[in-house]
């Protein structure tokens, strides 16, 4: 072989670079369907798998609506939260009308009557059905203070002029069993969605540093985690919340529980993060990071969280529930929330024996709203989780 | 084997000794203590309070010293089944809560069974039916048992056998029986109360657990040996028993570690709303009142009652899975 000649390395120097533009398709025309389909971003594929699991959209529908309403319940009730109707104690649910003496109407409602059963010395409640009261729309009726502020008396519906409307009966003060719920439902679905943004934050934060640095940082938390949940939680909650001082006013209260929930709840995040964390620390792309000299928490927070943040989402909606459900055991048992904030819970607290059940059963039908919402969060976050996985 | 279980118990000793502070820390929280209450509520009365007297109280509960020492001297006490007193019954610890916290293991054991033997057919039901109106129905059930609030439905349970079947309203026995020593009626009363508590604590610990060996068990199912036995020709019923479901029934004993502190806690909650005379109640009452020795004793009580269970469970793992067994390592 001779060696290369001088024109022949001058040649290849001087090699062809193409000055248009790079196309990435130059090799492969994508119809638009497919470039739709193979350049989506994760959270657009994410959509895509999750509107195919049927519950879990209807679930997110309803928790939409449950948020949602919280935003305008003064409106949407016809009562206020504490107006007490003190001829109307224990009042059973009314039912609407349509039909007055077999002729239908717009939506009406009867006339409640008391009397005084003097066998079981119960108070009983008849309809007076001589004359319709129609329910108004859209009217004004019992004063309210718009999320404690503006002065307003709108409501969506009214009991017609000398009527009521009880449409699932009054407590023990004669207070709107039905309005309270829907002013119960601020305070127990907040405390959810606060207590887990404050767990996910601990879990991210604490579960991030133990998987990232792992050594005696891993051990410590490690420990941490095993001692926590070798405690039962409600007795653990009970325990803290019995300590929240009594002279703390019921705002201050409210966060207090919510911090308590989320102090227990945040281990299984943690666990998570780190488990993920201490495989991706391995990764070239994590290590090139590392090299160009970026800082341990950019690494986390720019590089390795965003991998499975979806993942970590779903399992922190899966885990809402469990909070929902803790602080609506805690006011059942009277060592929760106090009024006058009401949530579901402190409603349950009035049906804590069994002659509500025997003889007010209404009073229990707060319940009914934690089952659909603790439904609701178990489908939607299995939906979320699955849409999240991409192995599926 | 003996190693692991070395080495399981000395790992148990730390995670004790955190547990016993986080109680302490817990139990000193409130400002005051129940001497303090107690000297206010006799003053209220218009009683004198012997100055003497409050001072032998405060040396004898140790409240006159530092808060580390007194820690000692409360957890020195736990090792010789010394538990402290209890301000509101004055009586030593150990003498209220003895019978409480066997009744107490008594619900969870009797639970833990009635979730086995409910999710065990269930969940491989679910997972040889995958998809099926069965497989879909149940889960609804399953679902509908995590969802609904175990106090309410032990209300409504309490109410409806008192109805249906004239069970006294409350607690583990008759009333006639109280107090009694055991004897053969007795422990038939027990039995006739024990199932309302055994099946509202059972339900969402049996929900939980049915959805987890579904889960287990498809992916079981899916793996290459069955496939193989399957392609071999082995009988589906046969090619279900010999291996898959052995898989999950280790999955079984490894699941207490889960259920467990889920039965605890609502078993104590349960316990509140049918007065059953159990640990629950008067932790709740010990909780209201700020008498903190009692609660502080329930609560370490109830946390030894998880960790042993669970320590139990890795142990009988180790003995029945011998991968786990072989290759040393942890179970969960």
């Amino acid at each position: 072989m001779s060696p290369p000649s001088a024109a022949a390395a001058a040649d290849k120097l001087s090699h062809f670079v193409s000055e248009a533009p790079f196309d990435p398709q130059s090799a492969v025309r994508l119809t638009p369907e497919q470039e739709r389909f193979y350049l989506a971003s994760q959270w657009k594929l994410m959509w895509w798998k999750f509107k195919l699991h049927r519950v879990a959209v209807v679930s997110a529908i309803i928790l939409l609506l449950m948020y949602g309403s919280t935003l305008v319940t003064e409106i949407l009730v016809p009562y206020n939260l504490h107006t007490r109707h003190t001829d109307f104690i224990y009042a059973s649910p009314q039912r609407v009308h349509l039909f007055h003496e077999g002729r239908l109407s717009a939506p009406f409602v009867y006339e409640l009557r008391k009397s005084l059963n003097m066998e079981t010395l119960r108070r009983e409640y008849t309809e007076d059905t001589t004359q319709p009261h129609p329910l108004r729309f859209f009217c004004s009726g019992d004063p309210y203070k718009f999320w404690g502020m503006v002065e307003m008396s709108f409501h969506l519906v009214c009991p017609g002029e000398g009527a009521t409307l009880f449409l699932l009966g009054t407590d023990r003060l004669g207070r709107d069993v039905l309005s309270r719920i829907f002013y119960g439902a601020r305070i127990s679905l907040t405390i959810g969605l606060l207590g887990i943004a404050i767990s996910f934050a601990l879990g991210l934060v604490i579960g991030g540093m133990a998987g990232y640095f792992g050594g005696w940082v891993d051990l410590v938390v490690q420990r941490v985690i095993e001692v926590i949940r070798s405690f039962p939680e409600l007795p653990l909650w009970m325990a803290l919340s019995a300590v929240l001082p009594v002279t703390w006013s019921p705002i201050l209260v409210y966060f207090g529980i919510t911090g308590i929930l989320a102090m227990l709840e945040w281990t299984g995040l943690a666990r998570a993060v780190r488990s993920k964390l201490l495989a991706l620390r391995e990764e070239d792309y994590c290590t090139a990071a590392r090299l160009m000299g970026a800082r341990p928490k950019r690494i986390i927070a720019r590089h390795l969280l965003p991998g499975f943040m979806s993942h970590l989402i779903a399992s922190a909606t899966l885990s809402i529930p469990g909070m929902i459900l803790g602080e609506t055991a805690l006011s059942f048992l009277g060592i929760g929330l106090r009024p006058p904030i009401t949530s579901w819970g402190v409603l349950l607290n009035e049906a804590q024996n069994i002659n509500v059940v025997a003889l007010y059963p209404w009073l229990m039908l707060p319940v009914v709203p934690v089952i659909v919402i603790i439904l609701a969060f178990n489908f939607f976050g299995d939906g979320l989780r699955d849409a999240a996985d991409p192995y599926r | 084997m003996l190693r692991y279980v070395v080495h399981r118990l000395l790992l148990m000793i730390p995670t004790l000794i955190a547990i016993s502070i986080i109680i302490f820390v817990i139990i000193q929280l409130p400002p005051g203590n129940y001497l303090e209450s107690y000297i206010a509520e006799l003053q209220a009365q218009g009683e004198s309070v012997d100055p003497q007297k409050i001072a032998f109280l405060r040396k004898e509960y140790g409240l006159d010293k530092p808060l580390v020492e007194q820690y000692l001297y409360w957890a020195w006490g736990m090792l010789r089944g010394d538990f402290g007193y209890s301000f509101e019954f004055n009586l030593p610890v150990t003498k209220v809560v003895g019978d409480r916290m066997m009744l107490t293991m008594l619900v969870s054991g009797a639970t833990i069974l009635f979730t086995w033997a409910v999710a065990f057919p269930i969940g491989i039901y679910s997972a040889t039916h995958q998809y099926s109106w069965g497989d879909y129905g149940l889960s609804f059930i399953g679902f509908l048992g995590i969802a609904v609030p175990n106090f309410m439905l032990a209300l409504v349970m309490m109410y409806l056998a008192n109805v249906y079947f004239g069970t006294s309203i409350g607690g583990l026995m008759g009333p006639e029986f109280i107090g009694k020593p055991w004897s053969w009626a007795k422990f038939v009363s027990v039995l006739e109360h024990i199932w309302i508590p055994v099946l509202v604590i059972g339900t969402h610990s049996t929900a939980g657990m049915i959805r987890r060996l579904r889960a287990n068990l498809l992916d079981e199912l899916q793996k290459q040996y069955v496939v193989t036995a399957r392609a071999k020709g082995l009988p589906p019923r046969k090619v279900l028993f010999k291996y898959p479901l052995r898989m999950a029934l280790n999955f079984f004993i490894s699941d207490i570690g889960s259920i467990l502190p889920h039965i605890i806690s609502g078993a104590e909650i349960t316990a509140v709303v049918l007065s059953l005379p159990t640990a629950g109640p008067m932790l709740l009452g010990a909780l209201k009142s700020q008498d903190m020795y009692l609660a502080g004793s329930f609560l370490m009580f109830l946390a030894l009652m998880i960790v042993v269970g669970v320590l139990i469970s890795d142990l009988a793992l180790v003995a029945l899975d011998p991968r786990i067994r072989l290759q040393g390592g942890v179970a969960r």
